[in-house]
């Protein structure tokens, strides 16, 4: 994997034109999307943001995490259940998500980064299969596989009604801008530096007098909060809170989303989200065997494209892109 | 509550526009060329996918027939009915994107057809927020205990609370009154728990062990042993895959000795032939079944009717595949609930989107539902404060491999107190 830019430190005049024209873009289409697109793009946004923080871990940090799920979860419950049983406001309760998505991200890389490679893989699935154990163990508070509903009341944040299209909107683009932001000026910064040195080789990077476990300890939290920010906000924008979010497949679907828009490019998760849903939209319209055809555009991607649209564009026409 | 708080003699205007609109969609088929021609778009959220694939399967022919049925007879309205079927996986996100999908971008006038408990639950806020009304085939308590909103009805089915409610003074009456269950650890094992220990108690008989079994777990041998011994009555509810390593690991743990009487729910059965090798410990159980799966010797012109419809032989498999065993306790749930929505948009006088809080007020009227074509299953009371149907309920024992009814529930069997009141909340 090629390193993402190798250029001087600091975010370069392109990419934050680049970034910037997206996120104006994203800004723009609110205003002419008709109202499918519109709650799509937001919900995008929201999983792009849980991705883009499985990038700070996998992408750039070569952490090959199956248990990311529990980090969204821990942002989705903590957030929904601080409203329905603690009675927080929903603001307060967002960033309680947020940090419980980094705490747990913690407090899992304290003992699963003793690990590397599978084994990192195998312990963090344990992790996050406990995690969505413990959520139907507590049925009582969680309701289980069920999941719960947070009403429109309780989505209602700095007197913003987030159950509405353009509030909702905002505050999806508000989150999205804000991660791009920092993970461009994360992955340009000299500890973003030190992430790429422990993915492309930790014992040369230990030489140099860095600690892999330390590094890799914060780029997993931050990577945490990325998720536990992501989770935080479904519970708020779309009002379900659902043990589903801590199933495998929720560790699974970031990873996907990384290698289809390009794994240690800061807009590949998003466009990852964004082809993945339209892809399975758009196939089941045609088949009931739309499976199938996301099957068959992941091994062509595989094939054809390994690191991703972005990470493809990346070595071929745009050596600058963060 | 009781059977006179649920019909309620200010809704008498509402019943004749819906008897009005039953005569006319049985009336020869014609399409009005009235207003619009144009087909009422109902969207269906299906489980073709995923963990509920089984059930979506036979929801979609099911609903497919019963399209047929209606629009021999008229349509609604005048006007045909087209479903649009989208997969929802049998998740709660992607429900949620298909409510979105399909209210917005298929132009649906209505959404039903969700069964599964987590989908509707993550599926009804967007439906809620998109004001559409959405009328699910779910069985959870979820719609009546008033954790959903106003758009969201349930006129199709019975929930959990009033099934195992209504069949607890039956079970320890004839099986007897000690009873151990075994139940599923996530929340539909939870209302089999709390409502059926409950109704248990309430006999005066008594829950001696509640054994929570991990939705992950694919061997149970190990959890026997905490049967007490004084178990009369074994009550299991294993939704899921490993029925089959549960019946075979349960005859082995008791053997050729004695056992309790043991009744459970069909669920776990559904799709599955019940003289399937390795089933045959269940000789003798007792099931709950919401729909009689063997055509039974005192089946009707309505039970005939609708199996020929849907393609459904006399054992409960497809007429052209005896090995695809159908849902049958359950898929009537979306039979029933279209013919609801036909005599609810007839006395709203439906014409479009515009009409959509109209219907919704249109079904909270309803307060009975005769016992018909179109609704099969056997008469119902609605509750229109609710959002919840309640209807009767069967006991079947197996007997040769086959289900036979030893018992039918009254309705009053399975009413409880009203948990919410939808028609006091805003649309």
């Amino acid at each position: 994997m090629t390193g993402a830019a190798t250029g001087a430190g600091g975010v370069g005049g392109r990419d934050l034109a680049l970034h910037l024209a997206v996120l104006a873009a994203l800004l723009a289409l609110q205003f002419v999307l008709p109202a499918y697109h519109h709650t799509n793009l937001a919900r995008i946004m929201v999983l792009a943001v849980f991705a883009m923080g499985y990038n700070i871990a996998f992408g750039y940090t070569g952490l090959l995490s199956l248990g990311h799920a529990l980090f969204f979860a821990a942002g989705l419950y903590a957030t929904g259940l601080g409203i329905v049983h603690g009675s927080l406001a929903p603001g307060i309760a967002a960033v309680a998500g947020l940090l419980a998505g980094g705490a747990a991200a913690a407090a899992v890389g304290l003992l699963a980064l003793r690990t590397a490679g599978v084994s990192f893989m195998i312990v963090t699935l344990m992790f996050a299969q406990a995690g969505f154990l413990v959520v139907l163990y507590f049925g009582g508070w969680t309701r289980g596989d069920e999941g719960f509903v947070l009403q429109g009341a309780q989505r209602l944040v700095f007197g913003l009604d987030l159950s509405q299209p353009g509030p909702r909107y905002g505050a999806a683009l508000a989150l999205f801008a804000a991660a791009v932001l920092v993970n461009l000026v994360l992955v340009r910064s000299r500890f973003g530096r030190v992430m790429l040195a422990m993915r492309e080789n930790a014992e040369r990077a230990r030489m140099l007098g860095y600690d892999p476990f330390a590094v890799k300890l914060v780029a997993l939290a931050v990577s945490g909060l990325y998720a536990g920010a992501a989770g935080a906000a479904y519970a708020l924008l779309f009002g379900y809170v659902g043990a589903s979010f801590a199933s495998i497949q929720y560790s699974i679907l970031p990873l996907l989303y990384v290698l289809l828009g390009g794994a240690g490019v800061v807009l590949g998760p998003f466009l990852g989200a964004l082809v993945m849903f339209y892809l399975i939209d758009l196939s089941s319209s045609l088949t009931s065997a739309h499976l199938m055809v996301v099957g068959a555009a992941l091994l062509a991607l595989v094939l054809f494209a390994p690191q991703g649209i972005l990470g493809t564009l990346r070595a071929r026409l745009l050596p600058w892109l963060a | 509550m009781t059977l006179p708080k649920l019909i309620q003699p200010t809704r008498r205007g509402v019943l004749g526009g819906l008897a009005a609109g039953g005569a006319l969609a049985l009336s020869p088929a014609r399409f009005a060329s009235a207003q619009s021609a144009a087909p009422i778009r109902l969207g269906f959220q299906l489980h073709r996918t995923g963990i509920g694939a089984a059930y979506g399967r036979w929801y979609e022919r099911t609903t497919q027939a019963a399209v047929k049925v209606l629009n021999e007879a008229g349509g609604i309205n005048g006007r045909p009915v087209e479903v649009i079927f989208e997969d929802d996986g049998t998740d709660p996100r992607r429900g949620a994107e298909v409510v979105e999908k399909l209210a917005t971008r298929s132009g649906c006038d209505v959404i039903f057809g969700a069964l599964f408990s987590h989908v509707v639950i993550g599926s009804a806020p967007r439906a809620g927020e998109l004001k559409i009304p959405y009328l699910v085939c779910s069985e959870g308590f979820h719609v009546a205990s008033g954790m959903l909103n106003r758009w969201t009805l349930q006129p199709g089915i019975t929930d959990v609370r009033a099934q195992v409610s209504s069949m607890a003074p039956w079970v320890t009456a004839n099986l007897g009154r000690k009873v151990t269950m075994l139940f599923p650890d996530y929340a539909f094992g939870h209302d089999h728990r709390d409502y059926f220990s409950a109704a248990v108690a309430a006999q005066g008989g008594e829950v001696l062990e509640l054994v929570a079994i991990p939705p992950t777990e694919t061997s149970f041998t190990r959890y026997f042993p905490r049967i007490p011994r004084a178990t009369e009555v074994l009550y299991h509810v294993m939704v899921g895959p490993a029925v089959l390593t549960f019946v075979k690991e349960l005859g082995e743990f008791y053997g050729s000795g004695g056992r309790p009487q043991i009744f459970g729910f069909v669920d776990s059965l559904e799709a599955v032939d019940t003289a399937s090798p390795g089933l045959e410990f269940l000789e003798g159980t007792h099931f709950w079944e919401g729909h009689c799966r063997v055509k039974q010797a005192d089946a009707g012109e309505h039970e005939a009717f609708y199996r020929a419809a849907v393609g459904v032989d006399d054992n409960g498999a497809s007429v052209t595949d005896a090995r695809d065993v159908s849902t049958y306790a359950h898929m009537f749930s979306c039979w029933e609930t279209l013919f609801v929505i036909r005599d609810a948009m007839a006395a709203a006088g439906y014409q479009g989107p515009a009409d959509r809080q109209r219907f919704v007020e249109a079904v909270e009227a309803i307060t009975a539902m005769a016992h018909s074509r179109e609704h099969v299953q056997g008469d119902k009371l609605f509750n229109g404060r609710t959002h919840q149907v309640f209807g009767h309920q069967f006991i079947s024992r197996v007997d040769g491999g086959r289900l036979t009814r030893v018992h039918t529930t009254a309705i009053e069997d399975g009413l409880y107190p009203d948990a919410v009141d939808y028609t006091s909340m805003s649309f």
